[in-house]
C-alpha cells in the first residue's frame, strides 16, 4: 500500500467543546466571600469580679425586641437613624476633657468617649438579621469617629491604617508604625458593646 | 485619483473565526482557577444577612467554619428548627462545638491557635437563641475570636 498522509483533523468543533466546559464551570463557580464582622467575646464570666457600675447617662441601651422592634433608651427608633444617635452618644463629651469631641454637651449622654459603654440586649426571639444590622450600625459609628480622628491626624481614614497593618509583614517596621497609629485611634474611641444574655 | 478608488463590488472578506477557541479557553482556565468547590455539603438554608462595615478575613489567620440555620430541602427529617452544622454533620447538641474547637486547634498547631478565627456562617432567619448558645459554647473553651459571615451591602434597606 502506498503512504497515505494523515488528513487534518478538524479543529472547528474545538471552540463548542471549550464552550461548554466554560458554561459548566460558569454555573458551578460561586466565588467564595470571606468577609465579615469581626468581633471578640468576652472571656469567660468570673464571679470574683464584681461588674463596675456605670452611671446611666454613660450607658446606651440598645434593645432588640423579640418581634424585632429596636428599642433605644426605652424608645423606639428606626434603625436608619440608630447610627446618628450612637454618633451623638458617643461623642458627646459631656465633660468637657475630651478636646477632640465635637458633640453637643448634652447632659444625659456620656462625658467621655473612653466612658461611653453601648448594651446591647436582645431577646431569644429576635431574628439574626436584625441582630446583625443593629452590630453594623454601631460598628459604623465608631469607625465613623475613628476614621474622623485619624483623617486629622494622620490624613489617611482609619480603615485604610487598619488594612495596611494586616498586609503588612509580621514583625516588620512598617508593622509597628500602622499599629501605633491604629491603637492611639483606638485609645481615642474605645469599642465598648456589652451584649447581655437574651431577656424575655 | 483613481488610485485610491475603492474596488466597487469586491465583498468583504469573512471575519476569521480561528482565534474564538483560544479566547473561550482563556475564559475557561480564569473560571477553573477562580473556582472553588465546596468542601462541605451544607444541609441547612444559609442565606447570609447584609452588612457594609465588613472587613475581609484575614488571609494569615486560619478558618473554621461554624454554619446555623434551618434543615434545607431534603433535609427536613432534621426538623424544622434551626441547627448548627459542623464540617459534613448536622449537630444537635451545641456542646459539640467544644470539640469541633479542640480538633480545629490540633489541626493548625501550637503557634497558630491564637489566630484561629471562628466565622459564623448563619442563616439569616435564625433566632438569636441559637447564636447565644454557640458564642456561650466558644466562651466556654476560650474562642474567642469570631466573625459574622455577611455580605457585603446596605442593611438599613427595607425588604432585607
Amino acid at each position: 500500500m502506498a503512504k497515505r498522509s494523515a488528513p487534518e483533523v478538524n479543529a472547528g468543533s474545538m471552540a463548542d467543546i471549550a464552550f461548554l466546559l466554560l458554561i459548566f464551570f460558569l454555573v458551578t463557580t460561586t466565588i467564595e466571600s470571606d468577609t465579615g464582622m469581626n468581633r471578640k467575646l468576652p472571656p469567660k464570666f468570673d464571679d470574683r469580679i464584681t461588674p463596675p457600675i456605670i452611671k446611666q447617662k454613660n450607658l446606651f441601651t440598645v434593645v432588640v425586641s423579640k418581634d424585632n422592634q429596636l428599642l433605644v433608651e426605652e424608645e423606639p427608633m428606626e434603625l436608619q437613624d440608630l447610627r446618628e444617635a450612637t454618633i451623638a452618644f458617643l461623642d458627646n463629651n459631656g465633660d468637657g476633657k475630651c478636646a477632640y469631641c465635637k458633640g453637643k454637651k448634652d447632659e444625659n449622654l456620656s462625658a467621655h468617649p473612653n466612658k461611653a459603654v453601648i448594651s446591647v440586649q436582645n431577646s431569644r426571639e429576635t431574628n439574626y438579621n436584625s441582630y446583625i444590622a443593629i452590630q453594623n450600625e454601631l460598628i459604623a459609628a465608631y469607625n465613623f469617629l475613628r476614621n474622623r480622628e485619624a483623617q486629622r491626624l494622620f490624613g489617611e481614614s482609619y480603615l485604610s491604617i487598619n488594612q495596611k497593618w494586616k498586609d503588612a509583614e509580621d514583625e516588620s517596621d512598617e508593622k509597628a508604625e500602622f499599629e501605633k497609629k491604629r491603637d492611639e485611634i483606638k485609645k481615642m474611641f474605645p469599642e465598648k458593646i456589652s451584649e447581655s444574655e437574651a431577656k424575655e | 485619483m483613481s488610485k485610491f478608488k475603492k474596488g466597487g463590488g469586491k465583498e468583504l472578506p469573512a471575519i476569521s473565526t480561528a482565534s474564538l477557541p483560544d479566547i473561550v479557553f482563556m475564559l475557561l482556565f480564569f473560571f477553573m482557577v477562580a473556582t472553588v468547590m465546596r468542601q462541605n455539603t451544607l444541609q441547612i438554608e444559609n442565606k447570609l444577612p447584609y452588612a457594609d462595615q465588613v472587613e475581609k478575613l484575614d488571609k494569615k489567620s486560619s478558618i473554621m467554619y461554624i454554619y446555623a440555620g434551618k434543615p434545607g430541602p431534603g433535609y427536613k427529617k432534621f426538623g424544622t428548627e434551626a441547627k448548627v452544622q459542623l464540617d459534613d454533620k448536622m449537630v444537635s447538641n451545641v456542646a459539640e462545638i467544644q470539640a469541633f474547637v479542640q480538633e480545629n486547634r490540633n489541626k493548625v498547631g501550637e503557634t497558630r491557635v491564637g489566630r484561629l478565627i471562628a466565622a459564623l456562617k448563619v442563616d439569616k432567619n435564625t433566632n438569636m437563641g441559637l447564636i447565644g448558645d454557640v458564642k456561650e459554647q466558644l466562651r466556654e473553651v476560650n474562642q474567642l475570636k469570631i466573625n459574622y459571615a455577611t455580605l457585603n451591602g446596605d442593611p438599613t434597606k427595607k425588604n432585607r
